[in-house]
């Protein structure tokens, strides 16, 4: 099993082809994927043509860059020209993008080949890829766990070395909390690193796409090929890109560390607590100076969200009605008719509670008491990062309070919620977060620690990762799939 | 039993604010879901915010404009196949007043 | 009982402008009108999953011009806002428009009704986008079916609210008018009323005169033309005063303006309530509008109608109506001044812009104006030629027509053509004997006294020449050769 930045030696070397690479990994997903489950879609007739075009470049030696041949998934909320992207929805099955999101753009550029699109949780909401409206995905640690979610497949397939990387997107958790749960390293850029065009909107103010990947390097070498500024996308800032994997070995020597008390709570999994304290003692022998900050709204954090999101998503969803694309139900004799049950049989259980929600936060009488009182604590949760990187570089923490959980195990919505307890407030804040391999339960599941940095300080948060990677052995275990 | 936060009249008039036809059942369990959801959110009551300003953007930004400059559209025949129904070169939509 | 005299109309006027941007609101497509269906749109236009919108900036200076223009407050951070409903032209099922934070408030509008000069105020002025076109199977009521044309869908719109200070439907359609001739100077909108560049929703209410309270307003949609806005909003005012004085109360609702039956018509609520559930447009940024920028754009204004109106009475000394109509368009106003530079006589120049011209031309905007075949210098040669006795008024409207047909300038038709004015005594006096000859009856009668024979005898030497005859010389022949008066 080699890492991204591996394969690129010996494409260099001659020792590898993308051709020879590609149809590997094809023959791989056919014994696995029906286990697994990551991938919805799998292209491949283009991926053994981008591999082909990759090859001719390579032995040229013109190649695009560091991805050039490189097989990635892709989470299918992410639009691709000419291949149908489904969002894990029964409405948008039949949709078949005439556009690239600009991510896929960026990637193309490099000349990264795309293996195929990823289950997920239906429009991205959820946090176990259950809500998939075609098949859970399964975790490949423990094919009776969830992979977690929404980016599930991603994680999984990256996992299960059904792929070398994969993009994600995260609006409360969704690449960091799968990311923990398979056993990878999954990032978050700062809102506005990585473009938005193209990737099918959940909570607009929240999204962002996002790289998952075996170890630190290689989801510093795909976040370096899709970060930077997009006229398409207003959200997406111009601040430099700076150079990812020349930060990684920078070294934490001096690094300011704080640990938040309150992502250390009653209930969560002893084994989750031992394995973060134990990477924070890895950090301190590393030389980073850690201390204790508070992040005082913490609690608030989720309630805000559960306003902000889906109030953001009921927008976002109108547009799914049976009038231009997608999914139409039979036999509406109006177009009253027509939408509400097209809306009624397209959309999850899910996604209609969380439409219902945020509709209801955003109508008459209730905006101000709803979405106005969580745009306004979501100031406060901002406030409490912006005080605490006063005095510390960066922060660490547990990614999720359990480990993958099993399939089924949570029914109740809000239990289900509460997965994201960890992750949702660096959505709230825009701020950059990273999960990677910190542990493995007694059971053999993987433990994830989630580093929080600052705006745009996305190196930061890399070469800290890199740090505690390179003395620890989490990264080099794979699951056992047969 | 505390109040609930939202009534079975509230469910169906959202439900058709959001365009949504839901089963008998499905409101029941819908209104029970939203009550236990709103209940848990009420816990944002206790955070006095009245001096506080409301973010819409973590990542402040301004103006960002693009010149007005004509771009090429999508061939109509490409923009026509993702619809469910059409006539000539229009989407086609059942009748608008309701029967 | 109160009586129908007692109350008084109270409106106010929505007017939406299609912008003359190139491209939409937030895409690059074009805004031109008359598009194959869905031929000018993309898939951020059509709400496809994923797109994002950006605004574009000449839309956005365009709304900044018509507020300054406006004597609005730019205010300093203004954004945009999501309104909800579902209807199929609009693809997204919410329009992008701006709610609690417009990009301009409180302005006015000079307006000047017999004789009256009045300000009425401007509430806001906002930026929001287009929805598409609807093509029923038959009306509305009756289709089984509609089709969705989405090509303008996503195009610039200015929204200006006016304050409810208007009191009549005269004064509603002057300023109408007024705001109408403001864009077109502007360059902002082309002021098309066919074509939906241009269009007003007007709110009615009435309440007792003397009254300060505001009475339950109707809005009225669909109206576009100036004959529109006060027919409909004087029926709208009307059915009101009727209704409170029978004893019925005003339900606040929209009606539609039905232009062939002139009546207003209660529309059926076509949305369940009334919950736009609006929200700040997370996909854009707020606009910050600095100072410099407004100042910037503050002096690139031109002269407006009223002061031009105004600096051609007094300038040009023209009658207030010549003015008024010359200064509805920059364009024809532009014109005008053209000419006049060529030829300076400010009132023959009017009369013939206002007559001739206007009647030839398909409208008094800028695209019409330029695609004149005659040119103001044209004109102004035309005009000389009839001053110094080169052609007669009478032919002067011949080569005005033939200039416009052919593009031709008037020397070289009235020279082709021989229109020359016949101004030789001699030459004329010979057709002046031969029309006394061939008609005695008419000789008969001015010897009895009848003063027309001899306009009638004008008229038959001015026919044998073609219209070449200098009239007054024809005149004068006759009466030297015909019997003294009696
Ligand atoms: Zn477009």
């Amino acid at each position: 099993m080699a890492t991204i930045a591996e394969l690129g030696i010996r494409y260099r070397s001659g020792e590898a082809t993308p051709t020879g690479v590609v149809r590997a990994y094809l023959e791989r997903i056919e014994a696995l994927n029906p286990q697994v489950r990551a991938y919805f879609t799998v292209t491949r007739d283009t991926a053994l043509a981008q591999a082909e075009a990759a090859e001719k470049r390579l032995k040229a030696g013109a190649p695009l860059g560091l991805l050039d041949g490189i097989p990635l998934a892709i989470k299918d909320v992410i639009c691709t020209k000419g291949i149908r992207t489904a969002c894990g929805s029964k409405i948008l099955e039949p949709f078949v993008p005439p556009y690239d999101a600009t991510v896929i753009a960026r990637l193309g550029a490099a000349g990264a080949i795309i293996l195929g699109k990823t289950n997920m949780d239906e429009f991205a909401m959820g946090s176990s890829t259950e809500n998939s409206a075609f098949f859970p995905t399964r975790n490949p640690w423990d094919l009776g766990r969830v992979p977690g979610g929404s980016s599930g497949g991603s994680a999984a397939a990256v996992a299960a070395d059904l792929a070398l990387g994969a993009l994600g997107s995260d609006t409360g958790g969704s690449i960091r909390q799968p990311a923990a749960f398979c056993g990878t390293v999954g990032l978050k850029p700062t809102y506005g690193r990585v473009s938005r065009y193209g990737l099918v909107a959940f909570a607009s103010s929240l999204d962002q796409i996002g790289p998952f990947a075996r170890d630190v390097r290689g989801a510093a070498l795909i976040l370096q090929a899709i970060a930077g500024h997009d006229p398409l996308d207003s959200t997406s800032t111009e601040v430099p890109v700076p150079d990812y994997t020349a930060a990684l070995g920078r070294g934490i020597e001096g690094l300011r560390v704080g640990v938040p008390a309150e992502y250390f709570i009653e209930g969560m999994d002893p084994e989750v607590e031992a394995a973060v304290r134990a990477a924070i003692d890895v950090l301190k022998g590393l030389g980073a100076r850690t201390e204790k900050v508070s992040l005082p709204h913490t609690d608030y954090a989720l309630a805000a969200y559960y306003l902000i999101a889906p109030a953001e998503a009921s927008s976002n969803l109108a547009r799914y009605d049976g009038v231009k694309y997608g999914y139409r139900a039979a036999g509406g004799k109006d177009l009253i008719q027509m939408y509400g049950r097209t809306r009624a049989e397209g959309f999850g259980a899910e996604v209609k509670r969380r439409i219902m929600l945020g509709t209801y936060a955003l109508s008459a009488g209730y905006y101000e008491a709803y979405y106005g009182k969580a745009q306004r604590v979501r100031t406060l949760v901002r406030r409490d990062f912006q005080q605490a990187f006063e005095r510390v570089d960066l922060l660490v923490c547990p990614t999720a309070p359990s480990v993958a959980f099993k399939l089924g195990d949570k029914e109740d919505p809000l239990q289900m919620y509460l997965c994201d307890v960890f992750t949702i407030p660096v959505n709230l804040a825009g701020l950059p977060g990273l999960s990677l391999p910190g542990g493995f339960t007694a059971t053999g599941l993987p433990i994830g620690l989630q580093l929080i940095g600052k705006p745009f300080d996305e190196a930061t948060l890399l070469s800290a990762a890199y740090a505690y990677e390179q003395v620890t052995p989490w990264h080099t275990r794979a699951p056992e799939l047969a | 039993m505390a109040e609930p936060k939202i009534t079975l009249a509230e469910v169906e008039h959202v439900a058709r604010l959001a365009r949504l036809d839901l089963s008998e059942p499905e409101k029941k369990r819908m209104r029970f879901q939203l009550d236990a959801i709103l209940t848990y959110i009420d816990k944002l009551r206790r955070l006095d915010t009245d001096d506080v300003e409301p973010t819409s953007h973590a990542i402040p930004m301004v103006n960002v404009m693009r010149e007005d400059e004509v771009r090429p559209c999508l061939p109509t025949e490409e923009m026509l196949a993702n619809a469910p129904e059409r006539e000539g070169d229009f989407v086609r939509v059942p009748r608008i007043i309701e029967e | 009982m109160s009586r129908a005299a007692d109350y008084e109309d109270v409106i106010g006027l929505e007017v939406h402008a299609q912008l003359l941007t190139r491209s939409k609101m937030f895409c690059g497509c074009p805004t031109t009108f008359g598009g194959a269906p869905n031929s000018q749109t993309c898939p951020i236009c059509q709400g496809m999953p994923g797109v994002l919108p950006v605004i574009n900036r000449r839309a956005v200076e365009f709304a900044m011009r018509t507020a300054l223009a406006l004597h609005c407050t730019i205010n300093s951070g203004c954004r945009f806002a999501r309104k909800h409903y579902y209807y199929p032209d609009m693809p997204k099922n919410y329009q992008i428009s701006q709610y609690e934070e417009p990009l301009a408030v409180e302005g006015w509008l000079e307006i000047e009704v017999g004789g009256q000069v009045k300000r009425i105020g401007i509430q806001r002025v906002h930026l929001e986008e287009d929805v598409g076109k609807l093509v029923h199977e038959g009306t509305l009521e009756t289709a089984r079916a509609s089709l969705v044309d989405f090509n303008r869908s996503g195009v610039p719109l200015m929204e200006i609210v006016s304050k409810p200070d208007i009191r009549s439907p005269e004064e509603a359609a002057v300023y109408f008018k007024a705001l109408r001739a403001i864009l077109i100077y502007l360059g902002v909108c082309d002021g098309n009323m066919e074509e939906g560049s241009l269009r007003c929703d007007t709110n009615v209410s009435i309440r007792p005169r003397g009254s300060s309270e505001l009475g339950t307003k109707v809005e009225v949609k669909n109206l576009n033309s100036f004959k529109n806005v006060q027919q409909a909003t004087a029926y709208e005012g009307e059915r009101q005063r009727m209704a409170i004085t029978s004893g019925q109360t005003i339900v606040q609702e929209t009606r539609l303006w039905e232009a062939d039956r002139s009546y207003t018509l209660s529309m059926r609520s076509k949305e369940y309530a009334h919950d736009y559930r609006y929200f700040p447009e997370p996909d854009l940024v707020p606009l910050k509008v600095e100072q410099r920028w407004a100042d910037q754009l503050r002096t690139t204004l031109p002269e407006l109608p009223v002061e031009r109106q105004r600096r051609f009475v007094s300038q040009y000394g023209l009658p207030a109506y010549d003015a008024d109509l010359l200064t509805q368009s920059r364009a024809l106003a532009d014109y005008y001044e053209a000419a006049v530079r060529e030829y300076p006589k400010p009132k023959v120049v009017s009369n013939w812009v206002m007559s001739e011209l206007l009647r030839e031309l398909l409208g008094d905007d800028e695209a019409a104006i330029s695609k004149s075949p005659i040119p103001p210098r044209n004109l102004a040669r035309l005009l000389a030629l009839i001053e110094d006795g080169t052609i007669s008024g009478k032919i002067a409207k011949d080569v005005f027509e033939k200039m416009y047909r052919s593009g031709e300038d008037a020397e070289t038709i009235v020279r082709r053509e021989g229109l020359v004015q016949v101004a030789d005594a001699g030459a004329l006096g010979a057709v002046v004997g031969q029309v006394l000859a061939s008609n005695p009856g008419a000789v008969e009668d001015w010897k009895k006294g009848k003063k027309q024979s001899l306009g009638f005898l004008v008229g038959q030497v001015m026919k044998a020449t073609q219209g070449k005859a200098n009239p007054a010389l024809v005149n004068q022949l006759l009466l030297e050769r015909l019997p003294k008066e009696p």
